[in-house]
């Protein structure tokens, strides 16, 4: 017999469901990202005509959920590298709390800036 | 008097719940409803405990969703809405209604080099290790096992791969590695390090968050990752 939800659903199950949900969307993003620098290589004008499109307000929000991805992908990864490599015990969820607020604090500062 | 609505699984892996009405009683534990409904609704329930103290590790059940020991439980804790749900504990076979048979997790102790090997005789003297030593601290951490399945039965790992040695196996082989007296390491870092081993772990922490002793063995397994790792560029392993 499998588990369900009832037993996934602790804080560390999400931060697990967060880092690896956050890497594939990023993943799946990627090739955008490069056909994106990719239009350099054939003008400024491509490029210039790419940039513009991606000033919508609708892209700036994609674009918004992108960095928050970023920073949670990158923040659950720091995450993991204190469990595997620090001594600890009694703090990991204080670790959990630190990478979902600076996740937030980085999407916050992005739309600022926007 | 107020009555709980207990479901119960029957029969092997391809069961059923079966739903029983059982007295509500203060103090009540859901082992204790479980043995209700065996010596006065159904005789044929099968369920296992022993100390009903927290002691023995027999009585380890999924209680509505998540593995618990039932004796330690209070109904009050975990009832919802005056229902219960009580299944076997998951990631073993069924013997029958909430029985499993223990066999792959124990197994998994001996697959994870889980006994411990002295290199001394009785001529020797008593081996002497300070408690507040760095080694003694971090076997003391998870030496309170008493093996009742609870992480086991919590870990998707073990579910996803059923070669993984497993949260508790796992913690008994970091317990040994921080034993100074033991001198069987080399081989049970080796054993620790394969695919079903310490590597496998996804850090869902199921296993530490389910532990009733409030063991990590996700901790014990980080420093497995590190020893092995160690191990390995020292040419050991």
């Amino acid at each position: 017999m499998k588990s369900d939800f009832r037993a996934r659903n602790h804080p560390a199950y999400w931060a697990f469901l967060a880092h690896r949900v956050s890497g594939v969307l990023l993943s799946l993003f990627l090739p955008l990202h490069f056909w994106a620098l990719g239009r350099a290589l054939q003008g400024e004008a491509g490029l210039d005509a790419f940039l513009r499109w991606s000033e919508q307000p609708l892209v700036k929000f994609a674009e918004t959920v992108l960095v928050l991805l970023l920073a949670a992908h990158l923040t659950g990864g720091l995450r993991l590298l204190a469990l595997e490599f620090l001594a600890w015990r009694d703090w990991q969820k204080g670790l959990l709390a630190a990478a979902a607020g600076l996740t937030l604090v980085a999407g916050l500062l992005f739309l600022l800036n926007v | 008097m107020s009555t709980l609505s207990v479901s119960v699984w029957r029969g092997t892996e391809s069961g059923r719940f079966q739903e029983f009405t059982v007295p509500r009683l203060a103090s009540q534990t859901v082992l204790d409803v479980v043995t209700y409904i065996q010596r006065t609704l159904d005789p044929t329930l099968a369920y296992r405990y022993a100390c009903r103290v927290g002691m023995c590790g027999s009585c380890a059940m999924t209680v509505n969703g998540r593995a618990r020991w039932t004796c330690r439980t209070h109904v009050d804790n975990v009832a919802q809405g005056e229902r219960l749900e009580i299944a076997p504990l998951r990631n073993l076979p069924v013997v029958r209604d909430l029985v499993t048979d223990m066999t792959p997790f124990f197994d998994k102790w001996a697959g994870a080099r889980g006994r411990f090997q002295g290199g001394a005789t009785r001529k020797d003297d008593f081996a002497r290790v300070a408690p507040g030593s760095p080694a003694r601290q971090l076997a003391d951490a998870g030496i309170e096992c008493i093996g009742c399945g609870a992480c086991y039965s919590s870990c998707d790992v073990v579910a996803w791969n059923p070669a993984y040695l497993g949260p508790a196996a796992l913690n008994r082989a970091w317990t040994l590695v921080n034993d100074v007296r033991d001198t069987g390491n080399r081989a049970r870092l080796a054993a620790v390090a394969g695919d079903a081993g310490c590597h496998a772990c996804h850090t869902h922490m199921s296993c530490s968050e389910r532990c009733p002793k409030q063991i990590s063995p996700t901790a014990s397994i980080a420093g497995l990752k590190r020893a092995t790792m160690e191990a390995a560029l020292k040419g050991e392993i």
